[in-house]
Order: C-alpha cells, then structure tokens, then sequence
C-alpha cells in the first residue's frame, strides 16, 4: 500500500524486537467482543487512477460556479482568487505543518498569523485580532459567550437581519449554556427599532452589515444605545470584501466584530473549511477566545513571534477556559492573508468597487423586468429581490436554464411568509453577458 | 500571633492590624514559573473559606488561589496589573495579593505555622 | 576549524546565515498603492452604499506577485512540517497527507460549488458526504452520525449537547449535571462541559493507569449525566474495562462520550460501537490524513448511538427514495439544533474520503496496526534507558514515558524536548497527559519508514546518553541550529504586541 512504507520484513523484525510473533497480541487489552473477526464489509483499497475516477465521478455530477452564471450568496461568495495563493498554502511547509506549539521552528506560521491578526483588526478597524476560529457563524455564537462573560448578564439580542444560520448557531448553544435568545422577526427592509431591545439585562446586540438581505446598516446610533445600558455592540459580517468599500464597525463603536472571511483566498467548497474572523478591544483581552499570536524576542535579542496568552485556552485553563476551541482555521487563514497582502489597500478598494458596480448593474437591469423589485435601499454586492412567484421553483427552473440565480429566502427562513424573495449576489466574476444571461433566463421562468 | 501561616496550597497568610494579607509562597511562584497576570478580587468584596480569592496565570499554567479564611476584601494589590514579576520576585513582600479583614481571626490559628510548612515542603506535598 | 559549539564563524553582513534568510513582516515591505493582483477600474456607478463608504484608509500594505512569492516562501522555510520530519506527537497523530487528496479537493465539482446553490445541482457532493458517512458508520459500528461540526472539539460540544437533549427530553437536564472526566483527559473535554453547564467530576485512573470499574462506579450517582473517555486513553494505553464502565453507566442511567482522538489505534481493528460508546467525535486532521495546515482546518465527525440518534443537530442527510437531501431544518425533529452555519467541512471530507478509499478495509487495518507496531517498537528501544510511569507493558499507537530518567541531570522534559530540535526532529508531545510529571508522549504513526524508526531511536538515546553524562548545556542552551532560540513568552504575556505597529 502506497502510504505504508514498513515491508513484511520490517515488520517481522519490529515484531521479533518487540518480541511477539503477532502483532494482534499487542492489542491484548482490547475485549474480544470488540475486536473484528476480519476486514469490513467495505471495498479494498484502490490506486491512485481508481479514487480518481470514482471521486472524478461524483464531482461531475455537480453543477460547479464557473460553468453558469453565478448569482450565489448569503454568507460565502465567489471571488476570484490569485493562481499564487493556492500555489503557497500548498509548500509543505505551510500545508504539513502542525500547530506552532514549538515556536522555535514554528516562525514561518506564527508571522504570518501575526500579520493576519493586525490585517483583520485594520480591515475591521478594531484594535486587535485573534488567529481565527472555525467560521463567522461559531465566531458569532462565540462573541456573545464574550459578552456575557464580560457584562456578566446572559440575554443576547439578536438583529432582524443577522444571517439565519448564524441566529441558529446562537441560539443552539444559548439553549444548552442555559442563556437567553432574543430574536427579533425577519427584517428584510432593515427597518427594526433594535434600540428599543436594549435595557439592563441585555449583555448584547448582535446586527449583521451588511445584512443577510444586503442591507447596509449605521452602527453608531446603536453602539451608543447599547453603551448606554453597558452593553456590547457585536457586529457582523458575511461578506468580508465588503470592509474595502464600507465604513468597519470599529468605526461605528463596535465592542466586537466577526465575520465570514471565506471571500478572500478560500474556495466555496460545498461549505468549508471557512475562515472566522473575531476582533475587539484590547480592554477584553483576556476574555477573547481562540488562539492569539504575539511579538517578543528570542534569546539573542532578536524579533520573533509566539503563541501567547494562552492560559485563557482550553489546553491549560482546561474548564474555565474562554472556549473549548483547539483547531483554529490556520491555513485558511493564510490563504485570506495571502490573498489580501496581493490585494493590498488600492486593490482591494478597487475589488470592492468592481463588486459595488456589478451589483448596481445588475439591480438596473432587474428593474427593467416588471412585477419583480429590489427592496433594498442600500447594498454592497448583494440585494433582495421581490418576485411575483414562488422564489425556491423559480431557482430550481433557472437551474435548469443553466443559471444558479441566487437563495430563495424560504430556504433559510423556510416559515417567515418570504417565500417570493430572492437573495441575489454578484462578485466581480460575473460578466455584463452573466448579467445579461440572468436577466433573459429570469424573464423566460417568470 | 506574629508571623506567617501556610496553608497546603502553598498560600500564606500574615496579619497585619486588624487585617489578614494573603499570597503565594515561594514554592508555589517557583512551580508557577514566570508569572505573566494575576486576576484579583474587587475590594468589598466577600469570600469564603475556600472559595476563589484569586487567580494567577504563568505562560503555562492558570493557578486558583483559594481563601484561607473567609472575611471581606479590604484592598487588593494593584501594582501587580503592570507589574506581575512582583510575585515570583518577592512573593511574601511586594508580590502579596489581597488584604482581607478576617471573620474569624481564630481560624488562622488552624494553619500551619513556618515549621509545619518547612516540614510539609520537605515531605513532598 | 570549529571545534567550539559556540562558534557560529563571523557575523553576517545581512543578517541572514545562507539559506537561512531574515524576513520582516508585510508592513515594512509593502506599500498601499502597490497591488498584485490586476483589475480593471469598474465604469462609475451612482452609489447605493447609503452614505456608508469608508472615509478613512485602511492602512493595508500591498505586494507585487514576486514580493508575495518571494514572502511567503522566505516564511515557509522557517517552518518544520510532516513532509519534511517526523513528528513524534502523542495524540496528534501526524501521518503522511497524500497529495491525491489535495488534487481530487480542487477538482472544480467539489471546489467551486455553493452550499445554498439548489441541492438539486449537487447531488454529487450528498453522494460524497453519504460514502464518507458509511465508511465512518462502518468503522466505528454506529448508526448515525454527525458530519457538521468543524473539529474535535467542536465534535464534544455536539456529543455532549445531544447528551443534554437526551436528558431534557427524559426530564432530568435539571438533575443531571455531572459529567466524569479522568484527570489525563485533553483540556477540551472539561472546557466543553464547562460551556454547556455541566460540572466536571474528575474520576482516578489505577497505578495501572486506566480507570477501573470500581473508580467508575463510585463516582456515579443520580446526579451523573455522562462519563468522558478518550480511548484508546491520553496514556497510550487501551481503556480495557470500558465495557464494564459502560454498563454501570447506563444502568445509572448516564451516557458515554468518547473522545476519538485516538482511533488511529483501532480503525478497522476493533470498534467503538461494541464498547457502549453514545457518543464519539473522530478528528479526520488526526486518523483521515486530511493536513493539519499549521493549526487547522479540522473537521470532527460525530457518531451517535441509537438511543442519542434523533437529537443529531441539522443539516443531516436524509434519503427519499432515490433522491438524496440534506434536511436543514430542524422543525418537525428532535434535533438539538445547528452547530455551524452551512453544511459542514466539505473540503475536508473530500480529502478524509481519498484516503479511505485509498487505503479501503485492508488498508485501514493495515496502517492500524502499522501504528500500534511502531509505536511499540519505539517502547522496546527506549524502554531501558527512558522511563515509563505504568511500568513496561504494550501500548496503543503512543508510548506514554515521564521524566524520572532525567532526574539528577539537570535536564527538564522541556530541555530535552528542545535539543531534539537541534537534532532534527519536532519534538514529541510535552506536559500532557497532565497525571504523569514530565511527561512525553510518543506516537510515530504507521507512515515512518523502520529507517526513520532507527534513526529517531539513535538520536534519542545519544540524548539521553549526552543528559547522563552531564552535558546540560547542549540541552539549557537550545534549541541553537533553529530560525530562532528560545522565545521570550513571559515577556509576550506581559505586554502583549499582538499587531503590527509603526514603531
């Protein structure tokens, strides 16, 4: 077998150095009820053409971005990522490598976490950063933890316009850590009075910008709400290429910030492995979850980084640890760096008007189409549409048009009576002829 | 009573006036190695005898100091926010954590005196 | 000559020492205006943004594709990995990362496709999570399983939240609210039954160094929700009374985690099922090969018992016939609710799945086994000369030993731990499991060749030799030959910099 370098002779001489003349007489300890009489009722292994061929199969079966126009959002989004960035996360070194619990020979990983930490707090214009946590969502769920932790009350509000799935991340563990959810309906016109949420037994607001349904929100009022009553303003975001052309919430008076940073450097992939971005104040330091990388100096002097502060962590606070989070999101965390030092500031500012101008086109265009309508106000690269039919068929039939045309809201808000609006996304990989193609194709479903 | 007592966390306890100040020996700063933050109770506050007085971090470890006594903080020594090296320099000294005004002075007298706890060191505990 | 192991030769001009080259960080090589990635500027719009547009710069510097490469490339040289060393870490299990399985993850079909695209579209991606799913099924013996949560820890807080939906529906969350964890479990284990209210009662392994029934049954009570076990344990060695802890827990009417973290012990040699386990995470970074990329992604599959089956957080697979769908509502269900947004780590299943079928039931037995042989045939070549706490018996995939060989040297497990460094080698596991004092835990995995077996085995035992004889220094003083010397991390916790700053 290819992956198993001992021959028969290595192991009867490991066995003879041992001294057993079988190795299952190392498992001893193992109850005979356990033990299986022979292999699995499974296939043998295959070579490398035939994994190929079968998995080949499968991946043909699906209809992938690039081979329609591409409309798809809610919570990860297809940019184009540089031919360089999946090229380096690929060197061994960056790929095998394991956790930089031994920093010495850890420095490649634990400088570019450093520089990943300082490049989220500067796009979130926050004052720190930590080395990333699963994704936006367990980011989220995480974040209120923090809150409740730090104002020491256990009563999350959450927006209207927070991401479905992140609202139920929330309130999944809120249930089984015994705290308070409270959700407010649906907001598709972002139109909730969240202010008026707020009192004393709130440790936080939990509001998403943009918003699920593409809705940019003004933060300040709300930061300055919840500060009142001494609570948090935890604000969100899907869309992380948002943050090139749109206020942060650091400005806005946000005591924490978290977000889906899947946008940059990290392919859809069917849902993950994504990237969550987490950053707040440096007064909360020590109440911050996930790994945190710092600067220091080796014993000649010079500079060098570490994995810090790690008695917040679970591997020595072990119960009143911050979180029990052991595995971050470190390549994919890379990958985003990697991606945004090509990006830098001037590229990125432009992706993200590129973005803007795609979605304003295409939202000129639909309006042109009677009886369907944006309702957005305000959007960065993503708007609700309102359509005169169900939207979920009117997807599925667009599909077989050869066009992913967006997440029918029903599918995250299956019982909310949304049932006729469309989230519709559009990155800079779409084309005017893309634009034009869902144009035609929403005209022929409707 | 003059003096130091020693519980079996290796905390000690010496009164002074009419209140009790409490830390860590230099056994246990030395088990801590380099202690990087110490998390410290609100002064008014009230605490039990063996509840959690305070926690104390190394870049290793998070250690619970835990009340010897019960009583109410008085004054908790807010140095150590900038300056946590204090308790591995000078544990007994400037590294002390927290004054606490003692409910019942004579539980202190259940405490191993400095001999008791040179032997209880030396026996391994 | 440099007979003088100080003697490093004349100082360098650059900084860097040949191949060994200095890197600054991003922000003092980039520039804002500098970008490497071309765009054409888009034609203007009328703005929607709503009066939010960022006013202010970001201060993001920028890289032309040549300083990124040449970056990233100067930074990767700083790192050890699997590719390039054995690493010897007890409970990581560092295997070999096939690159068939990076290849097969970028395939455009599995690559380039939306979670929320209609599942109609990817019926493809099911079908794969579903062969993922039955080989999981198959190996542990279970009859359902989770594949949402993103890793091993995130896999104990599933396992232990429908542990508490379990209890809710029977009435008796309110009164259960123990859980028994051994003192030489992994941190995570009581931090994730901190976080869901439970109270960790820690239960004593015998000097034999598993927990008896007896201990078990002590510590059980009405008040008892679920016992944690990693097995095999952090110790190296198989939990042999799980069956009987088993039973008494269930008759006390508690369940029973276990911590997978080391099935690369007994895949496809014995299985979970049979040991009365309700709950057990497996990390596919750990037993699957899928690469552990510096610190993560992960991914910690969830395989349930029957009686815990109908809490199984949503997204799950479900079939209608012929069509398959994942079910992402958990109205209707006794689901215990959703984990993490979206479906899962797609991408890691994709890899985990390679390597199964690569490997398929001979294979899987094979490199099992592979693992428990190495692993004792590092036992018998170290055993008289380092010292192992529960005496010299066979070990699982891990040899566990403590440090009373070191006593009197001078030479901490951390020492030593670091003048492996300079030999070569990442060192092995260090501090953990938290019961044995010094302690080093060892587990080669079944991908060392017996070359590489032999070479670590020598360099182990001249450092043994070497801390013996009294030659602490080569072990205080390093680690000398890495990128860097040893780091100052009370300094790091003391005045944390944890961004960059102009100076």
């Amino acid at each position: 077998m290819r992956y198993l370098p001992l021959t028969q002779e290595d192991r009867a001489q490991m066995r003879a150095a041992i001294g057993v003349s079988d190795v299952d007489a190392l498992y001893a300890d193992v109850p005979a009820d356990l033990r299986l009489d022979g292999p699995l009722d499974l296939p043998r292994g295959k070579s490398e053409i035939e994994v190929e061929r079968l998995l080949g199969a499968m991946a043909q079966r699906n209809l992938s971005a690039s081979r329609a126009p591409f409309f798809v959002g809610a919570g990860a989004y297809k940019h184009h990522i540089p031919a360089s960035v999946d090229h380096l996360i690929q060197r061994s070194e960056f790929l095998t490598s394991y956790t930089p619990y031994q920093p010495e020979i850890s420095q490649g990983t634990l400088q570019y976490l450093f520089e990943f930490q300082t490049q989220v707090a500067m796009l979130t214009g926050m004052e720190i950063a930590n080395a990333s946590m699963y994704d936006g969502s367990t980011a989220c769920a995480e974040a209120a933890l923090m809150a409740h932790r730090i104002t020491k009350r256990r009563k999350a509000v959450l927006s209207g316009g927070l991401h479905p799935h992140y609202a139920e991340v929330l309130r999944t563990i809120s249930h089984f850590a015994s705290d308070e959810v409270v959700s407010l309906a649906p907001d598709v016109l972002a139109h909730e009075d969240l202010a008026a949420t707020i009192d004393e037994s709130v440790s936080c607001l939990v509001v998403q910008t943009p918003d699920v349904f593409g809705n940019l929100r003004d933060l300040t009022p709300l930061a300055e709400a919840c500060h009142r009553h001494g609570a948090l303003l935890i604000a969100v975001f899907t869309e992380a290429v948002s943050l090139g052309l749109v206020t942060p919430p650091g400005e806005m008076g946000a005591d924490i910030v978290v977000g889906e940073g899947q946008s940059l450097g990290n392919p859809l992939s069917f849902g993950g492995p994504y990237l969550g971005l987490f950053a707040t104040r440096l007064s909360y330091l020590r109440q911050t979850p996930g790994r945190l990388c710092g600067e220091t100096v080796d014993a000649d002097g010079r500079r060098g980084y570490v994995a810090t502060l790690s008695a917040r962590e679970q591997h020595i606070r072990r119960d009143k640890a911050t979180s029990n989070i052991c595995t971050n999101s470190n390549l994919c965390a890379l990958a985003f760096s990697i991606h945004l030092s090509l990006l830098g500031e001037a590229g990125l500012r432009r992706l993200a008007r590129v973005n803007h101008a795609n979605a304003v086109d295409l939202a000129e265009r639909l309006a042109r189409i009677p009886g369907v309508e944006t309702l957005n106000e305000s959007f960065f690269n993503e708007f609700t549409l309102r359509l005169p039919c169900d939207a979920a068929r009117l997807v599925e039939n667009m599909a077989e048009a050869g066009v992913l045309a967006g997440v029918p809201v029903s599918r995250l808000l299956p019982d909310a009576g949304l049932d006729d609006l469309l989230l519709v996304a559009s990155t800079e990989v779409n084309t005017p002829q893309d634009r034009e193609a869902f144009v035609a194709a929403l005209r022929g479903a409707l | 009573m003059s003096g130091e007592r020693y519980t079996k966390d290796h905390d000690f306890v010496r009164v002074e006036g009419d209140a009790a100040v409490i830390g860590i020996t230099d056994f246990a700063q030395s088990q801590l190695g380099d202690i990087v933050f110490v998390e410290l109770p609100t002064p008014g506050q009230r605490v039990s005898r063996g509840g959690q007085l305070a926690t104390i971090e190394s870049v290793k470890a998070a250690s619970e100091v835990y009340a010897p006594l019960s009583g109410e903080v008085v004054e908790v020594n807010a140095a150590l926010e900038a300056t946590p090296a204090r308790v591995n320099e000078d544990p007994l000294g400037e590294g002390w954590l927290v004054r606490l005004r003692v409910d019942v002075p004579a539980e202190l007298e259940e405490l191993m005196d400095e001999d008791a706890y040179r032997a209880f060191l030396e026996s391994g505990g | 000559m440099l007979d003088h192991p100080e003697d490093f030769g004349p100082e360098t001009f650059s900084g860097n020492r040949g191949l060994d080259q200095e890197e600054p960080p991003i922000f003092e090589i980039g520039r804002p205006e500098t970008t490497g990635v071309d765009m054409d500027e888009p034609p203007p719009v009328a703005s929607r943004l709503g009066g939010l547009e960022r006013k202010r710069p970001i201060g993001l510097p920028g890289l032309s594709e040549p300083e990124a490469m040449r970056h990233y490339v100067r930074l990767s040289r700083k790192n050890y990995s699997i590719d390039a060393g054995l690493y010897p870490l007890g409970s990581c299990t560092m295997k070999h990362n096939p690159r068939l399985n990076e290849k097969i993850a970028r395939v455009e079909g599995f690559a380039d496709v939306h979670p929320l695209q209609p599942q109609s579209t990817a019926p493809g991606a099911l079908a794969l999570m579903e062969e993922l799913a039955r080989w999981l099924l198959e190996l542990t013996g279970m009859s359902t399983i989770a594949l949402s949560p993103k890793a091993g820890a995130h896999g104990e807080l599933c396992g232990l939240m429908a542990i508490k939906a379990a209890l809710e529906a029977r009435g008796e969350a309110a009164t259960r609210k123990t859980i028994l964890i051994p003192q030489s479990a992994h941190g995570t284990n009581p931090a994730s039954a901190a976080l869901l209210g439970f109270q960790a009662r820690v239960i004593e392994a015998g000097a034999d160094g598993v927990v008896s029934e007896e201990a078990a049954a002590a510590a059980l009570g009405p008040d008892v929700a679920a016992i944690m076990l990693t097995n095999p344990n952090t110790c190296g060695l198989f939990e042999r009374n799980v069956v009987g802890i088993a039973r008494r827990v269930r008759e006390a009417g508690g369940y029973f985690y276990c911590d997978g973290a080391n099935f690369n012990a007994i895949a496809g040699v014995a299985r979970p099922a049979e040991m009365g386990v309700d709950a057990m995470h497996l990390n596919l970074h750990k037993t699957f090969s899928t690469p552990h990329g510096g610190g993560g992604p992960g991914s910690g599959p969830v395989v349930l018992s029957e009686r815990l089956a109908p809490f199984a957080p949503v997204p799950f697979l479900a079939r209608d016939g012929e069509t398959l769908r994942l079910v992402e509502q958990r109205q209707g269900t006794q689901s215990l609710g959703r984990l993490t947004a979206f479906h899962g780590q797609f991408g890691t299943f994709v890899r985990a799945l390679a390597y199964i079928l690569s490997h398929g039931s001979d294979g899987l037995a094979q490199a099992s086994r592979d693992a428990v042989l190495s692993a004792n045939y590092l036992r018998v070549a170290l055993r008289d000369v380092m010292t192992q706490p529960f005496g010299d018996r066979a070990c699982m995939h891990e040899v566990l030993f403590d440090d009373a060989f070191l006593e009197g040297t001078g030479v901490t497990t951390l020492d030593f731990a670091k003048a492996m460094i300079d030999e070569g080698y990442h060192p092995m596991t260090i501090y953990f499991p938290l019961v044995v004092h010094g302690a080093m835990l060892i587990e080669p995995t079944e991908s060392e060749s017996k070359r590489s077996l032999d070479l670590f085995v020598a360099t182990m035992r001249a450092l043994v030799a070497s801390a013996k004889r009294g030659e602490t220094r080569r072990f205080t003083g390093a680690p000398r030959y890495a990128p860097r010397r040893r780091l100052d991390e009370a300094a790091a916790a003391r005045k944390p910099v944890l961004r960059w700053s102009a100076a």
